[in-house]
This record gives C-alpha cells, structure tokens and sequence, in this order.
C-alpha cells in the first residue's frame, strides 16, 4: 500500500534531458515556470506546450508517466477551475443562477489556469524524474551557495534533504512492519470514516517518531565517526562540470523566455 | 610492542534528568591496545562495553582520565579528525550508519569530509568496496541491499579514512547467519592482510576465537584480560559473568564433568575434534 509513493522518483535513462548539469535543470524548471504564469495569448501557451512536449519526448519519459503526477492534486485543480469558472467577471453571460454566473470569460480563464496547472506539474516532474535525488541536492547546494556570504546554512539544507530522501524507503518499510504488527494485535487500518481512519494511525506514528528518533541519533554518531564536521573544507568525489550542451540548453531557455514575451505583446 | 588506543584511569557516567545521581559506567579504566592485534572485547548487557568504544575516537569524552589514540589525547577538541581518522567505527544497525542513496556515494562520505581530492576519493572508495567484497554493487540503492551487504558497505564506509584501527560495536547483532560469516570474515581479513587493529565488540563467542586478546567487562571494570586459549576454559567464571563460552569449549567442559579429561582451549571445531580423537585413542592405546 506504500510501496507507490512517487515522491523524489526516479526514472535512470541517458538521453539529453538525463545528461544535462542538475544546475542546468533547476534553472531551466525555473525559467519554465517563470514562463509559464508570464503566458497571457494563446500563441504564448501553445509554445509552452511545445516546449514541454519536446523536453518529454526528449526525455523518452512517457506521457502517461508524466500525467501521473497530477492525479494527486486534481481536487486542487478542480477547485481552482470551478472558482475561476464562476468569479470571473465578464460581459458575456453564459447564464445566471442565482448568485452565480457563468461568463465565456470565466470558461477560458478557468481553461487557461488548469491547463496552466496541468503543465506546472508536467514541468516540475520532468525534473525530478530525470535527475537522481543526489543530482539535484548537489546542484542545488552548489547554485545556492552565493547565499552562504548570508550565512543562509545552504550545506546543511542540502545535507537534510539527501538523508530525508535516503531515510524514505527505510521509514516506509518499517511503517509497513508497525502496521503488520499492530495488524496482528487486531488494529484496523481500513474501516470507518476519516476521523476513525485518522485515530486509528496515532498509535502507527508514536512508535514511527520514537524509532526515527533513535536512527537521527545514531546516525548522526556514525556521521561524526566518519569525520562529518559540516560543510567547511568538504570535496565531493563527483564534480559537477558545465559541459557545451549546458551552455546550449541555457541559451535556448533565454531565447524561450523572450519568445513567450515578445508573442504576449504581438498576438493580443 | 607500541599501543593504537590507550586509556587511563578513564571513568565516565551518563547523567539522568530524573535522577540526581550521575550513573557510573566507567570506572576507572586502563586498557591498552596493541597495534596490529585483534581484541574482542565481552561483556553482559550495561557492562559499558560499547561506552567504552564510543571513547576510543572521541564520540565520548572521559568525564575523568585520559584517552590517548596514538599518544593524541581525545580530548583536545582540535586534534579531532586526527583521532577519528585513525580510529574508525562500525555500529549495531546497518540501516542507521549510511548516509547516501547509492553504495559509491556512501562509502566517498568520510573521504569528502577530510577534503581529499576528487580523484583520490575514487581510488579510495574502489580500493574500499573491493575489500568488502562490493565493488560489483556500487551502484545499488543501500536499502535494496540486505543485512550482512549493508553492513559490508558501512565497514567500507570507514576503510574508506584508511583506519589505522576500527572498532566494531556489536556488528552481526541484527544480521543472518550468513550476513553474519561473511561480515566476521572481513573483519578477520582486515586484521589478517591489512594489518588493521581490530576491535570487536560482540555477544557471539564463536566470533572471538581468532582473537589474540579477550577482555570481559563488568560494571565498568575489566575482569579478565588474556588470549582467548586462557579466558574461556574459566567455564564457571564466564558463566558468572553473565556469558557464554564457545560451542566448543562447552562441550569438552561437560564430557570433562562426566569423568573424561581434556583440556579446555580447543577453540575451533577442528581442534575440538582433534582433542576428543586423541583422548579417545590415547584412552584406547
């Protein structure tokens, strides 16, 4: 039943999408979205889309993996769209029933705006699909790095946030064994409504928190054993190097940029 | 011979917040371990065995005495590394010692955090996972290995400092038998063909026989200290100890209850075998 958590997944492949610098990744994902909420026109949208639909094809990832990403945040669109469909004030009225009205401008805003949320998610898994979890805690730490002048604790972030992904499948296992043993004592996990559901996984977190509790000590002993002393004087064994087809993608993400800008302004 | 670790009158306790009194677990403590030796170090449960290792790379700080690694005293907050690069440690639960999401990255940990560069770190960590017997997994997940797996990339972990000791606290205590034969064999070979001074700290007495020292702890004293030959035939006093002794030695010890006389400190099976032949034929002859 936990087995199918999709968060941090991976997809390992060698295309150009894999290959490229996790740097190059990140700032490429925030172009993207940059560029995704600055699209006004519909030729600005359709070439968002089809920058998307390259980058996907591109990444031999398929589309139905890509949708999958959304399933679990479609009451949040839903609600979205349906909020845009009714509170859009326009001129042309579909109909009115009482307070409600629907106007053909409120069915493209709410059009435009899930399609724009669809896409967002699109955008962001790519990323997280074609890039290790290590990858893009690296790149990360090292595009961030500027802020440690700020004294912002950039290493240790990046620090947290691998051992929290390294700790996922070993916490998930071992809820999947307190549950089996409470299982066994004659818990019930599966019946009653949501508050039951709900009560009935306090007794599955208090024996979760005290073990994870325990491994966070251990292993930060282990890590001291291991000579850990922060980020201050740390190499890593695999650079990361800007290599020609970087400095490529980043230009094309420039020339994407402007050209959603520029057809903002052309096709009204 | 020139002492690795060497501790002196080192005594610790483990403040409570409820309690007013301090518990004592260490009192005052000498021991000194020679370098290149395999010493196995027994003791029932609270006997502060492992709170003894925690001192040898300075994970604890001795509340009173010194402990020396090397002639660095642990205690000198800047000489740290020094100590922790020397003396490396393996632990209880495999799970709970590596940090990285792929084996390679796990064991360049210790390597990074001394700042070697990025070439030598490579050498290090193959040299390290070939040891171990893992290289051909480097590219695993850690938590799609299994126990005795794990365990083998943690030792590699902290061959990776290039250790002049390593310590292990318990370290087949969750693993299956065969987790547990192939780890005590890396654990052997570092001893054997690197020259590594072992330290193991454990519950399974067959696991110390190949040891050159045995040292039983209790109550935070060291009670015996002697090649393991000396310290299990004592079959009555491990017992009141608290411990087991060998497989081997217990069987000779009640055929020797039961009349027949042999001499206790056949350790391995082999030469168990071999006393109980020659006593047969010598009874016979």
């Amino acid at each position: 039943m936990l087995k199918d958590v999709t968060l941090g997944q991976f997809f390992p492949g060698d295309t150009v999408v894999h290959r490229l610098d996790p740097r190059t990744k990140l700032i490429l994902v925030i172009v993207y979205i940059v560029a995704l909420f600055a699209a006004k026109t519909y030729a600005a949208y359709a070439l968002v889309m089809i920058v998307l639909i390259v980058c996907v094809s591109l990444s031999q990832i398929r589309f139905t993996t890509i949708m999958k990403g959304v399933k679990p945040i479609l009451i949040v669109i839903l609600i979205t769209g349906i909020l845009n469909l009714f509170f859009t004030q326009g001129e042309h009225v579909i109909f009115r029933l009482w307070k409600l009205t629907m106007t053909w401008e409120g069915v493209r805003t709410a059009a435009l705006m899930i399609l724009r949320l669809i896409m967002l998610i699109n955008g962001t898994f790519l990323l997280t699909y074609t890039t290790s979890p290590i990858a893009l805690t690296d790149g990360l730490e090292l595009l961030l790095s500027p802020l440690k002048k700020l004294r912002f604790p950039v290493h240790e972030l990046a620090m947290m946030m691998s051992i929290a992904l390294r700790f996922i499948p070993t916490l998930i296992e071992e809820t999947d064994k307190i549950m089996s043993a409470q299982k066994a004592r004659g818990a019930d996990f599966d019946t009653g409504g949501i508050v039951q559901r709900a009560k009935a996984m306090l007794p599955l977190l208090v024996p979760l928190f005290v073990s994870a509790f325990r491994r966070a000590d251990e292993l930060s002993v282990a890590m001291e054993s291991r000579c850990y002393h922060g980020g201050e004087g740390r190499t890593r064994m695999k650079k990361l190097t800007f290599a020609r087809r970087d400095f490529g993608a980043l230009i094309l993400g420039a020339v994407f940029l402007a050209a959603v800008f520029a057809l903002n302004r052309v096709w009204k | 011979m020139d002492s690795i670790i060497k501790t002196e009158s080192l005594t610790y306790a483990y403040r409570s917040v409820e309690d007013e009194h301090p518990r004592v677990v260490l009192q005052g403590l000498d021991l000194e371990i020679e370098r290149g030796t395999f010493v196995a170090i027994l003791g029932h449960n609270g006997s502060g065995k492992s709170t003894l290792a925690k001192h040898f790379n300075g994970i604890l700080l001795p509340l009173g005495g010194k402990v020396y690694v090397e002639g660095i005293d642990t205690s000198v907050e800047e000489t740290m590394l020094e100590v922790r690069k020397r003396v490396g440690m393996v632990f209880q639960n495999p799970d709970n010692q590596l940090v990285a999401n792929v084996v390679e990255e796990d064991v360049a940990f210790a390597p990074e955090n001394l700042g070697y560069p990025p070439e030598e770190i490579r050498m290090r960590v193959d040299d390290a996972l070939r040891i171990v017997g893992m290289y051909d997994m480097r590219e695993h997940a850690p938590h799609l290995l299994s126990g005795g797996q794990k365990q083998r990339v943690a030792i590699a972990g902290v061959l990776a400092m290039s250790p002049k000791c390593v310590v292990f606290d318990e370290p087949t205590a969750m693993l299956d038998p065969q987790g547990r034969q192939d780890v005590i064999r890396t654990i052997r070979q570092l001893r054997d063909e690197m020259n590594v001074t072992v330290v193991l700290i454990t519950h399974h007495m067959e696991e110390t026989i190949h040891a050159d020292r045995v040292v039983v702890m209790s109550d935070g004293k060291i009670v015996v200290d002697g090649p393991p030959k000396k310290v299990f035939p004592n079959v009555e006093y491990m017992r009141e100890q608290g411990l087991d002794v060998p497989e081997t030695v217990d069987i000779l010890y009640e055929l020797d209850k039961c009349g027949f006389h042999y001499r206790l400190d056949a350790l391995s099976v082999d030469e168990c075998a071999r006393e109980i032949l020659t006593a047969f034929t010598g009874a016979g002859a």
